[in-house]
């Protein structure tokens, strides 16, 4: 027996429970879980980023900006429109810097508060209430359902369960055709569905992103952040005994027992939990907070605000189940001493690093060149020799106009004693547009013998002009090739 | 059209998929099934001394998940060529793929080139959509050899020059753009008799378009120049119909001077423009002309 025996290196297998032991699946059942809904302060705030993140998210394809979607993200023509910024997709590190940002925020918050993402904005979760929201208007909430659900299917049960989900599925179909109105625009989107004229990808993508929703919030809801969500399973790493979690008060509330209203739990040799059983009703992940942190635990709050509307009703002080540190309710610490340990070394470099990128970002996004150029050496010709024995390197200048206006750009060449662009050096791009320009570059039989052959390093100055005016400059480098 | 040697690897693997899709259902049932775990919920397993492995069921959903992706497995071998060399009930090829995306882009870009097509060139060259679609068909297709700003280089020529081998009018562009021009220069070095024929006959040559020459050398090989006039014409100012240049303007396709021009003479030479019907539609080799066309004329018609 492992108790008794020596340690040993290899695993010994055991026939746990004796020859009448009967064989049970390792792919279980998972129970239903019947969550009771909850109303309180923690509870108030989930609503109200419920609230946030679904105006934003189902309100801003229709609006408008500059005379078009202010938000679209236009993969066929690969341009990403941001209010008044237009991305190339050579903004890419935007992309990479804004989930670099995510990240961080992540780790901070976890680090100070646990898992606040995934009780509170988590589209998991957003989601899952706004569905649990509707099932209790028409299934009634958890004591009801569970007689619902042993209860035979008469028309009444028809209708509940009907109505159900016909408002589900208008949801998760809602959903979908906003998630597609981000890549194709919202209002042309809206008409042709009505006219039926829907594009494949936009049908396919529209209805795999309502169906997920459907799925996932109405069926799978806790198996998503117990089975499927990476961040549940890495969390720990940045949990410690100065983070603050979900507690249940060991010390204060055991030992657990009921007792009338209004008895001082002293009296009758028992702690503050009346073994009520809320906490476990309410909890969306179903495990029981009495038991101590575990990792099913989303960090909802569900328990804290039930339990402290039982403490009300009991004449006991709130916070039997608290947001706490491990620290802090071992040493029995204030609430100013648990604040301090907060700002710990793990925090501070946290938020310096994500201070940092977050500047960063910012100042690159304000500094942005309202163009792009790309210099490419034409490569069927290195040189050649034109007119009077002057040497003419040909290039091809990519020029991106990343605003809503015609550009026009001037281009000079720059390192060069001697150079004259022998092409057209001044170039309109239109409005979002990319153009390849040719342009040729020239120089002096004599500029060219006192470089002497091979690759001399210059380059083009680009100017974006407006009125005559340069109002903004790239450099871009290149090489100029004088043969042998 | 079989991937395999012979029928027998065909075999082999169409009957090496089966057997590891059934072997994936298999691992899933045996693993399912086990001796119950002792009264506190653990497997039995003891690691380290003291840590205890829990009985912790996947949950049936995952079980079901994976059932459904084997038969999706199953169902995709048996739609696309996955059994050994069976085609497929879909008959799907990547062949026929790509000439059904080939087909569908043809489809959106006649829309496009349909606008194009009644336009004479010269009107196209003023529609500013049309140009910028010619000068991105042209550093696609052409630039390789003629230089992005079409300007060329020594054996390629120059396209903006209004300097034409083979004519410059629209109709000679397009079909030099459509079928290919093979223009070739027979060496003359037996024809024309001694390599100081040869040198003479080259300084009459340059001495056509003023370039530096020895006069006495170049009245020396006037006569001679007969044997050139067949196709560069008795004044030398050469015949588009053969694409034979002209010797009268200071253009030097392939160098100029004497050294070049004896080479020319003495070894000829053929030089190739690829025929690009093949390659591009009729439609994009009209609106590519007219981009070509634009860029020999003045700078009043260029587009800026």
């Amino acid at each position: 027996m492992p108790a008794a025996g020596p340690p040993s290196a290899v695993i010994p297998i055991i026939a746990a429970g004796g020859a009448s032991a009967e064989l049970v699946s390792l792919y279980q059942r998972e129970a239903k879980i019947q969550m009771r809904s909850v109303s309180g302060w923690f509870a108030g705030w989930r609503w109200g980023l419920v609230w946030f993140t679904q105006l934003l998210f189902y309100g801003l394809p229709w609006l408008q900006w500059n005379g078009r979607q202010a938000v679209l993200f236009d993969l066929a023509e690969r341009r990403f429109y941001i209010f008044g910024l237009v991305l190339y997709p050579q903004d890419v590190i935007y992309l990479a810097a804004l989930l670099i940002i995510a990240a961080f925020a992540l780790f901070l918050f976890t680090a100070v508060a646990g898992r606040v993402w995934c009780g509170f904005a988590c589209p998991q979760t957003v989601y899952t209430e706004m569905f649990m929201w509707v099932e209790r208007r028409f299934e009634g909430d958890r004591q009801a359902r569970i007689r619902l659900d042993a209860a035979p299917w008469t028309a009444k049960k028809w209708l509940r369960r009907g109505g159900k989900q016909a408002v589900w599925l208008a949801i998760g179909l809602l959903t979908g055709f906003t998630f597609v109105a981000y890549f194709s625009p919202a209002r042309t989107l809206f008409a042709d569905l009505f006219s039926f004229s829907l594009g494949p990808s936009e049908t396919f993508w529209g209805l795999f992103y309502g169906f997920a929703t459907y799925g996932n919030a109405g069926y799978m809801r806790e198996q998503v952040c117990k089975y499927m969500c990476p961040y549940a399973r890495f969390q720990s790493a940045m949990f410690d005994r100065d983070t603050l979690i979900v507690s249940y008060d060991h010390e204060r509330g055991e030992p657990r027992g009921s007792r009338p209203r209004g008895v001082a739990p002293a009296s009758v040799g028992k702690g503050d939990c009346i073994n009520c059983t809320l906490c476990v009703q309410v909890c969306p992940t179903g495990i029981d907070i009495r038991n101590g942190l575990q990792y099913e635990c989303i960090g909802c709050t569900a328990c804290i605000d039930v339990c402290n509307g039982v403490m009300d009703k009991m004449g006991y002080p709130r916070g039997l189940i608290r947001y706490d540190t491990q620290n802090s309710m071992e040493g029995h610490w204030s609430a100013a001493q648990m604040w301090a340990r907060v700002l710990r070394p793990r925090v501070l470099v946290y938020a310096g690093v994500l201070t940092l990128i977050v500047a960063g970002f910012a100042t690159s996004l304000a500094l942005r060149s309202p163009f792009k150029a790309d210099v490419v050496r034409d490569r069927g010709a290195l040189a050649r020799l034109v007119e009077d024995g002057r040497i003419e390197n040909v290039y091809r200048i990519q020029l991106m106009n990343a605003t809503e206006a015609t550009q026009r750009f001037l281009i000079a060449v720059d390192g060069l004693p001697g150079a004259v662009i022998s092409s057209r050096d001044a170039v309109e791009v239109g409005a979002t547009q990319g153009r390849w320009v040719p342009v040729a570059v020239q120089i002096t039989p004599q500029a060219a013998r006192a470089l002497g052959g091979g690759a001399h390093a210059m380059a083009f100055r680009i100017a974006l002009q407006e009125d005559g005016r340069t109002v903004a400059e790239l450099k871009e480098k290149s090489t100029f090739v004088v043969p042998r | 059209m079989s991937d395999f040697p012979n029928p027998g690897w065909a075999i082999f693997f169409g009957v090496a998929t089966v057997l590891a899709l059934l072997a994936c259902l298999w691992l899933l049932y045996v693993a399912s099934n086990r001796q119950p775990m002792a009264a506190d919920n653990s497997t039995g397993h003891v690691f380290d001394e003291d840590l205890v492995e829990m009985n912790n069921p996947l949950p049936r959903w995952w079980a079901v998940l994976y059932i459904l992706t084997v038969l999706f497995g199953f169902g995709y071998v048996v739609a696309y060529p996955g059994l050994g060399s069976l085609p497929g009930l879909f008959d799907w090829t990547s062949k026929n793929q790509l000439e059904a995306e080939q087909q569908a882009s043809n489809t959106a870009m006649a829309e496009v080139y349909g606008k194009f097509k009644g336009l004479s060139t010269a009107e196209l060259s003023r529609q500013p959509q049309a140009m910028a679609i010619g000068e991105r068909l042209f550093i696609n297709n052409c630039s390789t050899c003629h230089g992005s700003d079409a300007q060329g280089t020594k054996g390629f020529p120059n396209l903006t020059d209004g300097d034409w081998l083979y004519g410059g009018s629209p109709e000679k562009i397009e079909q030099s753009i459509t079928e290919g021009r093979n223009g070739m220069m027979p060496a003359l070095a037996a024809a024309l008799g001694t390599p100081a024929d040869v040198r003479n006959v080259a300084h009459y040559g340059l001495s056509l378009s003023g370039s530096t020459h020895d006069a006495v050398a170049a009245a020396a090989g006037k006569p001679k120049f007969a044997v050139c006039a067949a196709c560069h014409g008795a004044d030398g100012a050469g015949n588009q119909a053969l694409g034979a240049p002209n010797l009268t303007d200071k253009v030097w396709l392939h160098g100029a001077g004497e050294e070049h021009f004896i080479a020319m003479v003495t070894h000829g030479k053929t030089n190739v423009m690829p025929a690009q019907g093949g390659r591009l539609t009729p439609d994009q080799i009209h609106v590519l002309a007219a981009y070509v066309w634009s860029l020999s004329q003045a700078p009043a018609t260029a587009t800026r």
